[in-house]
């Protein structure tokens, strides 16, 4: 029995590996934010949230998969719950009901086995029920299997075949086993049997010849002896152990992958209940494959910040479709980080088969999701800033493959602006020329400019948008980059100042 | 038919003694290299092997020849599995000795005399079957093949056989009930487990954990279990007839020619698997050309092969270094950057020279070597107060020591001498111990901070330890043949971390 509501053929491994990246993506994109609405506190769900939003799928198929079965719980999300709530109480009254049963001997793995089976009834009886009920209100292939596995595996008849069993499996009267000499004449081969039924043969036994039968009784003072025998019935009953301990097994594992795969969709409904709650708006992505180049949406916003803003964010539209670069530039503060973590994020949440928190959003996947952003401190000493700007830059050519997404945020910004847009444009000629797609926020120009002046057909060029008083639209727009970022008006709000720059707001009025 | 040795050529090389553990073991870190080697091979005691080092070209060449074979992985394979089930046959004949019970040791006397036959048995056969150049192994091959077909042999196999065959078809039953069991005949009874497997069988779908105990962990009989025994004893007692009569007849089973090489080929495994783990990292060995009077040598990509094991990490690169010297040079002088790699130079030349010495492949991709009569060395030691001449008179009293014990067949590596006086005294007398070494015409290996001393004679060579081009501070741990020097280098920072255009498009790929 599998669960299979992840991958249409496959269980979602929850240990497998992130990729090495993983606390810098995490960290660039604000990751936690969004693993901790979906999470609720809940700790199990935060890992959840963690494993899939950073595992990327590559496979289309897979996304829709998910992506249908998400629809489905946006549309049911009571029963859904109920459901995830059945595996939860389980493992919660199996740690009160047994502890204390030893794994040592088979006797005590079959006393075990016997009692977790007999607890696990219920609740798969209760699943059953659900399945029976509303099994109709889910159009997705993988409820519609999950639930048509359930009604046929778990029947009444069935339960009360294993039920009988369970009791005969006491063995109250003794065990009978058979054995053979095996090297240095000891016993090997332990077979537990089913005594001959003697009433059957009542005549044969009459006139047979009688078998020679050795009894042996221990005096009452030999514990060891006692023990001994305690031990060849455990040879006895070793393998009906092993059936009925795998048997727990496979319940208990389909019980915990049943919560394991809906915790991620537990965690979605988490999400989109509190944005939608904002005002925020959230749609099913369409994504297109990994050798085509497409970024297009609207209304397309940083859910982290709306999280943490607790209210509706401004949201950007850009059609950005067959561009391998998008150059964004202008304003400090201006939304050009937040443009690129809501980049990052869509681009992440759509891999997993998420909805994303945009009005429309359709974009190519990407094989690898990278993020180079400005460190604020450098975590080791030895390494200069610029030092560690290129370490970084060089793990990740080293992992990086075709049609892989890399974000840059202010990257090699960390020596003068020559030097930082001759090695930028360096790394960003060779990512294009290998199938890499780029957004690089940037406020190196002369890297800005070179990229502009050659005009390049797969090039898009963005800029922060201010209005004429200096305040923040927070929208990005197509445009070409400028020489200044207007490092002046941010000085001018922290300062409460009024220092105009020439230059910059003479390019303003020209650019408007 | 008599066979002696599969690692010694004649007689005289047998009685040779190992050489005691002297310094430059672990000064060239050998002993290192000879404790992995030997690890969880104990019971071959193979040290003394280790320690032997050879002085004839032919028995290193004997060696060479069985080690060819042996590189034969089928064979190597076949060896192994001779070698478990000898070191089977010698734990179930200390088990005999220890138990208590009669028909318990005796069967398992019986079970090591099966094994014993499986192993020699296969062992012949195997050997029939592999291409073999080796004299000491066709040698080998020749005397097994004999005792496999010997009368005594024969009858061991053949009554073993019968013997088990007669206990292995036995069946009983044994019903436990509590504080009492009995044991009859088996009489068909069916089996319940595979009922109650059946029933079961739709919940275990891709049950990954066995949870069947293993109960047969003790080897061994309890007083119960005794019991049981007897009373199948009695119930078949034929059977049992039958094993008392093989055990009395087959006392002593074991060949010693036969016991001698399941120890000594153990030689050529242990250092073969132990070559076997470095090559993985992509290091290349090689069998050298020895001679007891040729000193033009020479090695390509030779490596400190303790320096290779400890490296845990595959990916960490091991650095290979070559050398050679030409008529009339005789000693390599290295200088050049700390932490470049020199002793390491000069631990690999030594390694390099004992390896050879036992017959053994040895580390780079072609060499020849010198069949030398001592190894010493000269390195840094530590001060110990217990010593009140003081450290630099206890360098010159070591280095006396050794130049009054080598001769000109010897092998001297010196590492940083008299780096504890001030360096007018360590040039003096630098200069004056290497007059002598010259004189003596050892060849040596020296690793020194002093310039002067790598163009002392003709005899000199200069190797110098080199950095990398790019970065001055990172080493490359590469021994070049060059005069003296100290270069330094400066690249552009982006190039450090390979992230030009070019290099970018590189590492990169489509």
């Amino acid at each position: 029995m599998k669960v299979f509501l992840m991958y249409p053929d496959q269980d979602f491994n929850l240990k497998q590996s992130l990729p090495p990246n993983e606390a810098s993506l995490t960290q660039d994109l604000e990751l936690n934010t969004i693993f901790a609405a979906m999470a609720l506190g809940d700790e199990f769900l935060f890992e959840v949230a963690k494993q899939t939003i950073l595992s990327s799928l590559d496979a289309p198929d897979v996304i829709s998969y998910r992506q249908e079965i998400l629809k489905d719980c946006l549309k049911n999300p009571t029963i859904v719950r109920e459901i995830y709530s059945i595996p939860i109480e389980v493992s919660k009254s199996k740690r009160q009901h047994w502890i204390g049963f030893s794994l040592r001997h088979p006797g005590g793995i079959l006393n075990r086995s016997i009692a977790m089976l007999q607890l696990f009834i219920d609740p798969l009886k209760r699943l059953r029920r659900i399945a029976d009920e509303h099994a109709e209100k889910f159009n997705s292939e993988g409820f519609t299997r999950f639930f048509a596995l359930i009604r046929q595996e778990l029947s009444d008849d069935y339960f009360t075949v294993v039920e009988n069993h369970l009791k005969q499996l006491r063995f109250r009267s003794g065990v009978l086993i058979s054995v053979q000499l095996g090297k240095g004449n000891e016993g090997v081969n332990y077979v537990l049997r089913k005594p001959n039924r003697l009433d059957n043969h009542w005549l044969k036994r009459v006139f047979a010849k009688k078998a020679p039968v050795y009894s042996f009784t221990l005096p009452s003072s030999d514990y060891r002896g006692a023990s001994v025998l305690g031990e060849l019935k455990d040879r006895g009953v070793n393998l009906v152990a092993n059936a009925l301990a795998q048997s727990t097994d496979h319940i208990n594992s389909f019980l915990s992958m049943l919560r394991v795969e809906l915790a991620f969709y537990i965690g979605s409904l988490n999400l989109s209940e509190q944005l939608i709650q904002q005002g925020g708006t959230i749609t099913i992505p369409k994504p297109v494959p990994a050798c085509e180049r497409r970024h297009s949406f609207t209304g397309l916003y940083d859910a982290a910040l709306a999280l943490t803003m607790k209210q509706k964010v401004v949201g950007n539209d850009v059609s950005a479709d067959n561009k391998d670069v998008a150059v964004i530039t202008g304003a400090n503060q201006g939304g050009k980080s937040t443009f690129l973590r809501s980049i990052g994020v869509a681009q992440l949440m759509m891999q997993c088969g998420m909805f994303v928190p945009a009005e429309l959003f359709s974009a190519n996947l990407c094989r690898g999701l990278f993020t180079h952003f400005k460190r604020e401190e450098d975590a080791s000493m030895e390494s200069g800033k610029f030092a560690e700007e290129l370490g970084r830059m060089s793990t990740i050519v080293d992992a990086i493959r075709p049609d892989a997404l890399v974000l840059f945020n202010e990257s090699f910004a960390a020596t003068n602006e020559r030097e930082g847009s001759e090695i930028a444009w360096q790394i960003l000629r060779a990512l294009l020329e290998r199938r890499i797609k780029v957004f690089f926020v940037t406020h190196l120009y002369a890297l800005a400019r070179r990229a502009y002046d050659k005009k390049m057909e797969n090039a898009i060029f963005l800029r922060a948008a201010r209005q004429q008083d200096g305040r923040r639209t927070f929208k990005l727009s197509e445009a070409e980059p400028l020489q200044t970022s207007y490092g002046v008006d941010v000085y001018n709000k922290v300062w409460e100042t009024d220092i105009s720059n020439g230059l910059s707001s003479g390019s303003i009025t020209s650019e408007a | 038919m008599l066979f002696p040795s599969i690692l010694f050529k004649n007689e005289d090389d047998i009685k040779r003694q190992p050489v005691e553990e002297s310094a430059f073991f672990s000064d060239l870190n050998l002993n290192q290299i000879i404790d992995s080697i030997t690890a969880g091979k104990e019971e071959y005691n193979l040290n003394p092997f280790f320690y032997t080092a050879l002085r004839a070209v032919e028995t290193v060449y004997y060696r060479h020849e069985v080690m060819r074979d042996m590189e034969n992985e089928t064979l190597m394979e076949q060896i192994k599995v001779f070698a478990e089930r000898m070191a089977s046959v010698r734990r179930n004949l200390e088990l005999v000795e220890k138990l208590d019970f009669n028909y318990h040791k005796k069967g398992w006397f019986l079970e090591a005399t099966r094994v014993y036959c499986d192993a020699v048995t296969d062992l012949a056969h195997n050997l029939s079957q592999v291409n073999l150049k080796s004299r000491g192994l066709l040698a080998f091959r020749e005397y097994v093949t004999g005792y496999v077909k010997s009368h005594g042999f024969q009858s061991l196999l053949a009554e073993g056989t019968g013997v088990k065959d007669g206990l292995a078809d036995l069946q009983y039953c044994v019903i436990v009930q509590s504080g009492k069991f009995s044991v009859q005949r088996y009489d068909g009874e069916a089996d319940y487990s595979a009922k109650v497997e059946n029933i079961f069988e739709k919940f275990r779908q891709g049950a990954v954990k066995d949870y069947r105990v293993d109960l047969h962990k003790r080897s061994g009989m309890n007083h119960i279990e005794a019991k049981i025994l007897d009373f199948v004893s009695r119930l078949y007692p034929e059977q049992f007839a039958v094993l008392d009569l093989f055990c009395a007849d087959h006392n002593q089973f074991m060949d010693p020619a036969i016991s001698t090489f399941d120890r000594e080929i153990q030689f050529y495994v242990a250092y073969l698997e132990f070559v076997s783990n470095i090559k993985r990292k992509g290091l290349t060995f090689c069998y050298p050309q020895v001679s007891t009077t040729n000193r033009e040598l020479y090695n390509d990509a030779g490596f400190d092969l303790a320096l290779a094991h400890s490296l845990a990490c595959p990916e960490m690169p091991v650095v290979c270094n070559d050398f050679f010297l030409r008529e009339p040079e005789r000693i390599i002088v290295v200088s050049g950057p700390n932490q470049g790699g020199k002793t390491t130079f000069a631990r690999t030349f030594g390694q390099l020279h004992y390896l050879a010495s036992l017959g053994c492949p040895v580390p780079g991709r072609k060499a020849q070597l010198f069949l030398y009569d001592r190894i010493f060395t000269h390195f840094e030691r530590e001060e110990n107060i217990h010593n009140l001449r003081g450290k630099l008179q206890d360098d010159l009293v070591r280095i006396h020591n050794i130049l009054t014990r080598a001769t000109s067949n010897s092998i001297l590596i010196v590492n940083e001498m008299f780096v504890s006086t001030s360096l007018k005294d360590a040039v003096f007398l630098n200069k004056a111990i290497m007059a002598r070494v010259i004189e003596l015409d050892l060849l040596c290996v020296s690793v020194t901070f002093i310039d002067e001393l790598t163009s002392l004679s003709e005899k000199t060579v200069s190797m110098v330890s080199t950095v990398a081009p790019e970065n001055p501070a990172e080493r490359t741990f590469k021994i070049v043949r060059k005069p003296a020097d100290g270069m330094a280098y400066a690249l552009s920072i982006a190039k450090k971390y390979r992230l030009t255009y070019e290099q970018i498009k590189e590492r990169i790929k489509l």
